[in-house]
């Protein structure tokens, strides 16, 4: 039965699923963190890095190998630079053991 | 490593990037949530690695990139990260259009078939279209937020007509390229080309204080990118990553519209605001208000019980964060109760002054947010307003004002009003604000940096 469904169906049925997963989870978010928030769904966003891979996967190299191959480093630029700095200003969110506070 | 395995790694990295979001819920499981990101990627990317065969060139690319990435994470100054965010998305959307390019030169590379049905050059299209869109947003959007162009906005007779117009000939290369046999790279192209110019149309009508909305579209935008690629590769995981970034970004752009009351077309439409110029005293009569120094406001608030300071973009563009800490010290010290009241649009992206008070390490706990703290302004004896306006403009509750219906930060309910601006100019909303006006209102006028600093060596 499952096999007679069109992928894209399928497909389709993921993509409205994490929407709602999606809405749920980031109205939890806290206010205070929505810059790093930004951020860490910028650095998850760079998951097209796998597309990335793919397209400069093949063995035999043509034009759209090298084009994956600067895809990837777009990306990349993205993954390390959007947890790098996330994790730089959630340090900054840690409590303090703060001497002559109120 | 069997297709079944890879479709499992992708599961488990899709639910690391769940995590990810789920533990921003609160300041203390942030980062063990941004670990779980960063796991999810790991994960995905070194599953990937065993589908591809030219290892050498993609690992020397990721620690290219990984290189790139990192100096600019470890030396960005806190005040330009809506600039580095809105320069990440034009990555992810420019990323978007080449593996798009790429996958119509080698469909096969991607597991498509030899020729693309037209379903596939559907999903590809929009990848593209989204993609390029982000990528040239993003660029207009840095180049406003990095103070590289002017903030004002630019618009022209037609403007949304030419938008419309272009819209509709992208579509009709789109048909044609979905419909051509063999593939069409003429349509392609054009339709590409086009898209990208739009993104550069639509953003620069919109003035520097509608950013928060802008990035946050922006962010949505690079996750439906996303999730476009992945339904053109058929891949669950990028279609679940990319939907989470995308309602992401477009919760956040609700909630920022929400926050000055403007429908979000109109947001988008743009033309609205400016960079701010001279107050125009509307009924034509001279408005008079009451000028002091940083010496007296220090001694007011040294006196006081209780201190709410209101920061706003000024805070930021002065870098004023720190001296703002060192003053809620020392009035600490003194036995005021200090706090920070932050409005959700405050600053140029979402959450942009909670990030710069929590660098200076002010606890997260005595800032806070509007519906936390605007019942408490009557009972309050100083509120100090620092490079805000907009936001504490009491107009917000007169009907016909163009910000009429904008929640705002209810300064003007306490015993005393200090406003820290660099001049009695307007703000983004082009009005002149009464609070400046008002019997309790002292103006202190300078740079938001050296009047805190006068105001820590005053107390």
């Amino acid at each position: 039965m499952i096999g007679d469904v069109d992928p894209l169906i399928i497909n389709l049925t993921i993509f409205v699923l994490a929407i709602f997963v999606g809405y749920h989870v980031v109205w939890n978010v806290t206010p205070a963190l929505h810059t790093p928030l930004m951020s860490v769904t910028n650095a998850i966003s760079s998951i097209i890095i796998v597309g990335a891979m793919l397209a400069a996967g093949p063995a035999e190299m043509d034009w759209g190998v090298w084009l994956g191959a600067v895809a990837v480093t777009l990306a990349a630029v993205n993954v390390f630079g959007g947890f790098l700095v996330s994790q730089r200003m959630l340090e900054m969110f840690k409590k303090k053991d703060k001497k002559g506070s109120a | 490593m069997s297709a079944n395995m890879v479709a499992l790694a992708y599961l488990v990295a899709s639910v690391f990037f769940i995590l990810a979001l789920k533990g921003l819920s609160s300041p203390e499981s942030a980062r063990r949530g941004n670990m779980f990101g960063i796991l999810g990627m790991v994960i995905a990317v070194s599953t990937t690695m065993t589908l591809t065969e030219n290892w050498t060139l993609i690992v020397g690319c990721i620690a290219i990139g990984a290189v790139i990435g990192t100096i600019i994470a470890k030396r960005v100054q806190m005040t330009a990260m809506p600039e580095l965010v809105a320069f990440m998305h034009s990555l992810v959307g420019l990323a978007a259009v080449f593996i798009a390019i790429a996958a119509i030169n080698n469909p096969v590379s991607f597991g498509l078939p030899e020729v693309l049905p037209t379903g596939s050059k559907l999903e590809l299209f929009l990848g593209t279209f989204i993609g390029a869109m982000t990528w040239s947003g993003s660029v207009i959007a840095f180049l406003k937020l990095s103070g590289r162009m002017s903030g004002t906005p630019i618009v022209f007779t037609g403007q949304h007509m030419l938008n419309l117009l272009l819209a509709i000939v992208m579509i009709g290369f789109g048909l044609w390229f979905f419909f051509s046999e063999t593939t069409n790279w003429t349509a392609f192209i054009v339709m590409t080309a086009i898209a990208f110019l739009l993104g550069f149309l639509i953003i620069i009508p919109i003035g520097g204080a509608d950013m928060p909305v802008v990035i946050s579209m922006l962010n949505s935008y690079s996750g439906w990118a996303a999730a476009g690629i992945g339904f053109s590769l058929g891949n669950p995981m990028l279609i679940i990553a990319g939907s989470l970034v995308g309602s992401s970004g477009a919760i956040l752009s609700y909630i920022m519209c929400k926050a000055m009351n403007r429908p979000f077309l109109s947001v988008i439409l743009g033309g609205f605001g400016s960079d701010g110029g001279a107050a125009v005293a509307d009924d034509g009569t001279q408005k008079t208000y009451r000028s002091g120094s940083a010496d007296d406001a220090a001694f007011l608030m040294g006196n006081a019980d209780s201190v709410i300071i209101i920061p706003g973009y000024g805070l930021a563009v002065a870098r004023a964060q720190h001296a703002v800490k060192e003053l809620a010290e020392m009035l600490q010290e003194k036995g005021v109760n200090v706090r920070f009241a932050i409005h959700p649009v405050a600053g140029r992206m979402p959450g942009h002054m909670n990030v710069l008070l929590a660098e200076a390490e002010i606890p997260y706990e005595q800032v806070l947010e509007m519906d936390e703290i605007n019942s408490d302004f009557p009972n309050t004896d100083v509120v100090l307003v620092l490079g805000a306006n907009d936001v504490v403009n009491p107009a917000a509750n007169v009907p016909g004002s163009p910000i009429y219906g904008m929640p705002i930060l209810e300064a003007q309910k306490a015993r005393t009003v200090m406003v820290v601006k660099r001049s009695m100019g307007v703000g983004y909303a082009g009005l002149d604000n009464d609070l400046f006006y008002m019997d309790k209102t002292m103006m202190i006028f300078g740079d938001a940096k050296k009047v805190v600093e006068s105001m820590v060596k005053a107390v």
